[in-house]
Parts: C-alpha cells; structure tokens; sequence
C-alpha cells in the first residue's frame, strides 16, 4: 500500500462534513460493539455496516484494499486458535501425541472461535482506516491541544512530517540508482549508507522545522481555549448515532438475542431478536449518511 | 522616522567556524521600507536575517557581539519566540514552514500558541487569509498545495499575527517563475497597502529590483553598499558584476549613457530616448557612446547581435538537413506515461538530441520535464513508446545534496573527476558542508565519473537557489561538456540560464513538445520563456543576452551611421 494511501482528504460526505469530534465517537461506538459482541451474525451485520458507510462517506474502495490486510492477519489467528486451543468437543482432526503439547485434537469449535476472533480484528481495522480516510486528524488534535497544547502539537508535527520524509527517502534512493557505481557497492552497505543519508536529512528538516516553531511562539505555549461552534445537522446526527450503537451494544452484550458460545459446545441464538438487533445496527450505523443538506461538494463542509 | 531594526556593531561567528558570518554589521531599517538584500551565496544574507529574528544567537549558538534591536527588544535579551510575535520570518523551503496537516490548523496554530482566544483565533485567520488570498486554500492538506500555494501559506502562517516586519530568505528559489512573481506582488501588496516593512534575500534581482526602496548588498559578512536601487547597480557595474541585472548589463556594455534600469520599462524607455529601440525610427541622440570595437564587431557579424556560439549552432541545424545525420545520443519516439490511477504525463513525447548538442528543456510545473528526464535515464519505463541511447544517460535530480551518502567530499568521487569539478581543496570537507554551487559541482562530479564519459548528461532544474555566479560557472562547465560531445539536456525555468548554456530550446506543454527551435528564436519572442536582454530588445535579431544585446544595439547605431 501506498504511503499516505489512508490518510485523510476532504470529501463532500456527512462523515466529512461531521466534527472530527462526533466522527471519531461514532468510529469508537463501532469498535465498542466489536469488542462486547460474539455473535458471528451481529458482528457481520457491524463489518456489513462499516464498508456500507465506508462507500457512503467516497472512500469505499480504499476500505475495501484494507481487508487483504485483514486476511493476511485473520487467516493466522484462525489457524493458531486451531493448533493451540484445548477446548472444545467436536473434534474434526486427530494429530495424535504431540508430545509436550498433549494430544493434538482440533476441534470445530476451535475453528469457529478462531474466526470470530478474526471476524472483530477485521472488522476494527476496516472501521480504523474509515475513521483515519474521513475523519480529519488536525481537528482531532485540535481538540486534544485543549488537554495537552504540546503532546498534541507533536502528534500533529509527526502526521505532518511522516510522509514528508517518506517522500525524501524515495527521492535519495531515486538519486542514487543514478549514480554510475550503484551496482558495484554491495546492497547491504548501500541500504546502510542510504538510511544514514536519511536520517541526516530528517535530522536537517528537524533543525529547519523546529526554528519555524520557534518562531511561531511554541516555546511559549499556552492551553487552547474551546471555542464553542453551532452543532451541524451531521454532528448530532453522528453522535445520535454512535449512542444508538452503544445502546444496542450493551443491550446485545446482556441479552439473549446476541448470544453465543463457543466451548465447549456451539451455540448461538438465532431469533427474530437477533436479526432485529442486525437491522437495527444497520439502521443506526447509517441512518447519519441519509442527510447530505449543507456540504458543499468541494471542501467538504 | 523610527528604527524597526537596527544592527549595532554586530559579528557574529557560528560555531566551529573559522570565519566571522557576519562582520560588524550597522544598519538601520525604518518602519515602511521594501529593502532587498544582495549578495553572493556565503556572504551573509541568511545569517543577518536569522539575526533579525534572534534565531542568531539564540537557536544557532555561536558567538555573538554587537546589538541587535527589533521593534524594540533587544534580541540578547528576548529570544526568537518573543521576537517572533513582532517579525515573520519566510525561509527558502516552504516545506519545512508548514507544521499542520491543513491550512486551517496553520494559520490558527501561532495565533493559539501566543495565547489567543478562540474568536480571535477564528477572525486572525479569517483576515490574513483574505489578505493573502489563500482563503480558498483554507480546507485544504499542507500536503496536497503546489510550491507556490505552500509558500503563500506559510507567508500567512507568519503573517496572522499581523507583525510589523517581513524578513524574507530567497523565499522564490524553489518556486517556479509564476509563483515567484506573485510572491513578489503580495509582499508590494503588503508593503504599499499595511506598510510592512519588508526585507528580501534574493538572488535574481531583476525579479523585485523594481518594487525596492533601499538594496542592501552585503560582501563577506560585511555591508558593500547601501543605497537607492539605481545607485546600487552603478556600484555593482563598477564593483559586483554578477549583481548586475540583465538590462543594466546591457545598457552599460551597449555604452548607453543613462541611468542604470531597475526593469524592462525603463531600460526601454532609455533606449527609446536615444533612438536605439530596434523597430522604432531610429536617430541616434546624445548621451550615446557606443564603442568603436563594438561597432565594429556588429558591422561584421553575419547574423546581427548573435554571439558567435549561437551563429555555429544555428549554422549547424541548418546544415543537418543538407548532411547524413549522424546517430543521435538520445531518440526518444511517443514516449507516454500513464500513471496507473491518474493522469498522463507524457503524451507522446517526442526528442532527439545529436552528439555535441545542448538543450533547454522548457516549460511551466507539471509540463513533464522531469518525468521526460527520468525516461531517459531509465528511472521511469514509457507506459507506449521506445527510449533510445548510444551511452549512458547521466541524470542530475533537482536536490544534489540526495547523492551524497559518504562522511567526506574525497570518498563521493574520484580524485580526477574532484579535480574537473574544482574541489580537490575541498576532499577533506562534509559533502552537507559545501555551498550552494559546490553542491551542484559534486554531484555533477558523481554522476558523471566513470572511464568511459556518458552519451548524455541531463539535468534537471540545476539552478535553483544559485546564485548568477554561480550559474555563469555551471553554464560553462556544461558548454564544455558539450564540446566534448555530451548531450546535454537542461531542464529549467531560468531563460538567462538556457540562453547561456543551450542551443536549442525545446518547450513542452501538458506531456507534449509544442515547440522545438533554437534558443535565438524560441526564447527571443515570447511573452514568458524570454529573457530580460529579449524583452528589453522586443526580441530584435534573435539577442538573448547582454552581450548578444549590446552587439545587437552596436550594429543598429552602425546602420543609422551609414544611413
């Protein structure tokens, strides 16, 4: 993947359009849902939603690159949970006498626990790189710069300059497949040579940078402030929707519809309650997208 | 009048250096001023400015004596953070002045750092967005903004805290000449309209000659002259040559006897006063000295106001029809770069460079010169089309300091290929430690040492932040490169630059050549890819630069003479 390939760009969407504020609490309401939740069908029905509001907020397809990587991490944890876990009674394999390890019995509900567990790590990083494409982080931080004006500024500083040395460290290896003895230093030596022309140039840009912040007044830093802005339609639908989620997240968490059990034996409730509770966070996971009144197509807002 | 800086006596020595940067400095500057500062690379600009700001001694360290007062405060006193609340300060790489991801956030940033409540804040940058006519940019990522978009930027950032002083370091050396032009118009804007005292570094003078009070030109650390703008071209025609401007230059080696021109209008007018404008009636007036050898020379030369070279190319080009064409060292036939989700760059390129030939690859940001370079060195594969060489390409990048990778400058190059470049002195010095020029030579010096020299040598954008002397040498080094039978290709925005160094000119456009000629035609009639020397001349018999003009001027009065 491409640097800077899921960082944030103004968009015309109601995500976009939404303080980053009430777009990182929805954000976060989703991935609360993950974690208290089990149930296979709920938790689809959340993975479902999230690339719905994904293509809803423009930046579905991005999204959707995200879930190779959540392959490549789930199809592991899957297969670890097999060989490692004891539990469970439904045994589909026999390794017989692993030694240290006992018997090596892998067994159904193994499997299935396996990829629930891969289920929610996909689901969190598809909702995490929403959340970084349509939230802005510089908003974020501003809003973090009322607790801690100078860790935020940093954080601010490293998003910024990130993909600015990136960029440099593609251009010093660029220069240097042009010079005539590119081939003959061996790769190694050159791989290290290289870093160190790195590093020395991220260290010069720090010196340039950390004058210009001298100048701005950082070194005389106070707390910011809050300034007190009008709640947009897109805000308070957004935080309407992220305590809906918890809602039905805790509601799901303690009642019968969501539950689910892997060991010893499967079981899983599957009523009318608990396609309610799939409808349901669907409906509340993209009811903000509905609205799209008063963003203007070009900046976003 | 008041004083809204004042340098007492000040020297100033960074550390573990072995010279003064700054050599007792006295200067005033009143509040209102546009001051340009001049000077070669190394003598000074950079450190005074920095010692206006208090980032000298303040940030630098060093040694440091003298007084240094702005608005005020004396800077021994209160450090750059407190300065800063009074003075914005540009330097020359807008990237490293811009510290948020979007321009929101940098414009608030200084504003909320010195305190500010949220309203002022939210009005702060309001206002000097609208002043600096960045307000469509204000949702926008730092990231995503053109050069000259960032650098305006930063100029706001800068500005928000609406300071009374504006110092400058060659802010227009990485820009392009558009954006470098509007930069300049925004700091008249600033100065004509808020009275903000501006001080500017930089080195293409006749860029913002015109809009200056007072130059400043310093020399080894040191103040050389200090006076109106025309009285510092008279000093720099008697003692800093490469200070000149373009149309002075021409005025004095045409023996015009007129005050030296501060711009294209001017020298014109002077020209039109005394009956010299070529393609106006011409009657030569008093005031006009044109030397006997000058007149000379014109009356004989074939081609009126050419400079030998340029004759011999010409006659060359023209000669490659009637001959066998030999092979060229780089044919490159519908060349197209497609990126795979985006745009085309290339869009069928075509160029063939002979053996021996130099040219200027010419055209505004985004044109694809760059990429046009890298096709044919190899770094890129053409999406369509063939790229082909009779050697090796040798490509010098925009930034040279990306090729050096070693402790010392001896380890980067062979000791013969140290030697051409002038820096054997140098072998013991850090490659980051060289100056602006020496940069360029060493890296030159790498690309292109090997046994066998290369078919070709392209570079691209090699001037910026150079200073004129420094460009008059790299003109040279490459004019000899292709006596040697180089190809050599320049791609640069400079038009002084190309007509000193080229041949032909090639211009592109949106990934295409839309016109290929030599630099006598291509750059002596346009609008915008023409030099001072053809805007001053309207372009007259294909003159390009000073002494092109001056022969050119000669050879009229030779004909009115004879009329």
């Amino acid at each position: 993947m491409r640097a800077g390939a899921l960082s944030y760009r103004p968009s015309a969407s109601p995500l976009h359009a939404a303080r980053a504020t009430a777009g990182a609490c929805w954000a976060l309401s989703l991935t609360v849902a993950v974690v208290l939740i089990d149930h296979p069908l709920i938790l689809a029905a959340i993975g479902a939603a999230g690339l719905l509001a994904a293509f809803a907020a423009g930046v579905g397809r991005q999204v959707a690159r995200t879930l190779r990587l959540a392959l490549a991490i789930g199809i592991p944890i899957v297969l670890i949970n097999v060989l490692v876990s004891r539990q469970g009674l439904t045994v589909f394999a026999r390794l017989g006498d692993l030694g240290p390890f006992g018997q090596g019995d892998l067994t159904l509900e193994a499997l299935v626990y396996g990829t629930v567990i891969a289920l929610k790590v996909s689901i969190v990083i598809l909702i995490c790189a929403l959340a970084s494409l349509a939230v802005d982080p510089d908003e974020l931080l501003g809003a973090c710069r009322r607790i801690s004006f100078r860790s935020a500024l940093t954080a601010s500083l490293t998003l910024r300059m990130v993909p600015l040395l990136a960029a440099d460290s593609q251009r010093l290896a660029e220069a240097q497949q042009t010079r005539p003895d590119a081939q003959e230093t061996g790769s190694l030596r050159r791989r290290a040579l290289l870093l160190a022309a790195s590093v020395g140039g991220a260290l010069d840009r720090s010196l340039d940078v950390a004058a210009t912040l001298e100048l701005r007044g950082f070194a005389g830093a106070t707390r910011v402030r809050r300034r007190r802005a009008p709640l947009s339609r897109h805000d308070l639908a957004f935080a309407a929707s992220a305590g809906c989620m918890l809602a039905i997240a805790i509601a799901a968490c303690f009642g019968a519809a969501a539950r689910f059990d892997a060991y010893p034996m499967l079981r899983m409730s599957v009523s009318t309650a608990t396609v309610g509770l799939c409808v349901a966070i669907l409906a509340a996971t993209l009811a903000p997208f509905i609205s799209r009144r008063g963003i203007d197509p070009v900046r976003g807002r | 009048m008041s004083a809204i800086l004042s340098f007492e006596q000040v020297s100033y020595r960074y550390p573990g250096a072995a010279a003064n940067a700054l050599h007792r400095v006295c200067l005033e500057v009143q509040e209102g001023d546009f001051c340009l500062l001049a000077g070669l690379s190394g003598d000074g600009k950079s450190t005074l400015l920095r010692a206006a700001c208090g980032l000298v001694p303040h940030f630098h360290g060093g040694s440091f004596s003298g007084r240094v007062s702005v608005c005020g405060h004396d800077t021994r006193e209160h450090g750059p953070a407190q300065v800063g609340a009074h003075v914005a300060v540009l330097f020359q790489d807008p990237e490293t002045q811009l510290v948020m991801s979007s321009v929101r956030a940098e414009l608030a940033m200084p504003l909320e750092s010195r305190g500010q409540g949220p309203d002022e804040v939210a009005r702060g940058v309001e206002e000097v967005a609208l002043a600096i006519g960045v307000d469509q940019l204000l949702d926008r990522r730092t990231a995503e903004l053109s050069g000259g978009e960032k650098q305006r930027v930063a100029l706001a950032a800068a500005l928000a805290g609406r300071p009374r002083l504006v110092l400058l370091d060659e802010p227009t050396s990485q820009l392009d000449p558009v954006a470098g032009e509007e930069l300049i118009g925004l700091l008249r804007r600033l100065n004509q309209e808020w009275e903000t005292t501006i001080l500017l570094a930089e080195h293409r003078l006749e860029r913002c000659l015109h809009v200056a009070d007072r130059v400043i030109a310093m020399r080894q650390g040191g103040i050389a002259h200090d006076g109106d703008p025309r009285s510092f071209l008279t000093w720099a025609s008697a003692s800093a040559e490469h200070l000149q401007t373009p149309a002075a230059r021409l005025l004095e080696l045409a023996c015009v006897d007129a005050p030296p021109p501060t711009g294209v209008r001017q020298a014109r007018k002077s020209l039109r006063e005394r009956g010299l404008l070529p393609g106006e009636p011409q009657t030569p007036a008093a005031g006009l000295a044109a030397s006997p050898e000058l007149v000379a020379s014109a009356g004989a030369a074939a081609l009126p106001g050419l400079a030998p070279e340029r004759r011999r190319a010409l006659a060359r080009l023209a000669g490659l029809g009637r001959t066998s064409l030999p092979e060229p060292a780089l044919r490159m036939r519908g060349v197209w770069h497609e990126l795979p989700d985006g745009p085309s760059i290339l869009r069928g390129a075509d160029l063939s460079v002979m053996p021996g030939e130099s040219i200027a690859l010419m055209g505004r940001n985004g044109a694809g010169k760059s990429t046009l370079l890298r096709h044919a060195a190899g770094l890129l594969k053409p999406t369509r089309g063939r790229v082909q060489s009779s050697g090796r390409v040798a490509l010098l990048l925009q930034n040279p300091g990306d090729y050096f990778l070693r402790e010392r400058v001896e380890l980067e190059a062979s000791a013969g290929a140290l030697a051409r470049a002038r820096l054997s002195d140098l072998g013991e010095r850090h490659p980051r430690d060289l100056s602006g020029g020496e940069r360029q030579r060493l890296a030159l010096a790498i690309v292109t040492d090997t046994s066998q020299p290369p078919a070709v040598l392209a570079l691209d954008e090699p001037t910026r932040g150079m200073d004129r002397g420094a460009k008059a040498a790299l003109a040279q080094e490459l004019r000899l490169r292709a006596q040697e039978g180089i190809a050599v290709i320049v791609a640069t925005h400079d038009p002084e630059f190309a007509a000193a160094c080229a041949s032909r000119a090639v211009l592109l456009a949106d990934g295409r050549v839309i016109a290929d000629a030599p630099c006598a035609e291509l750059l002596s009639g346009g609008w915008y890819f023409a030099t001072e020397t053809a805007r001053v001349l309207g372009g007259h018999g294909g003159a390009l630069l000073p002494s092109e003009g001056a022969a050119a001027i000669a050879s009229l009065l030779a004909g009115a003479r004879a009329a």
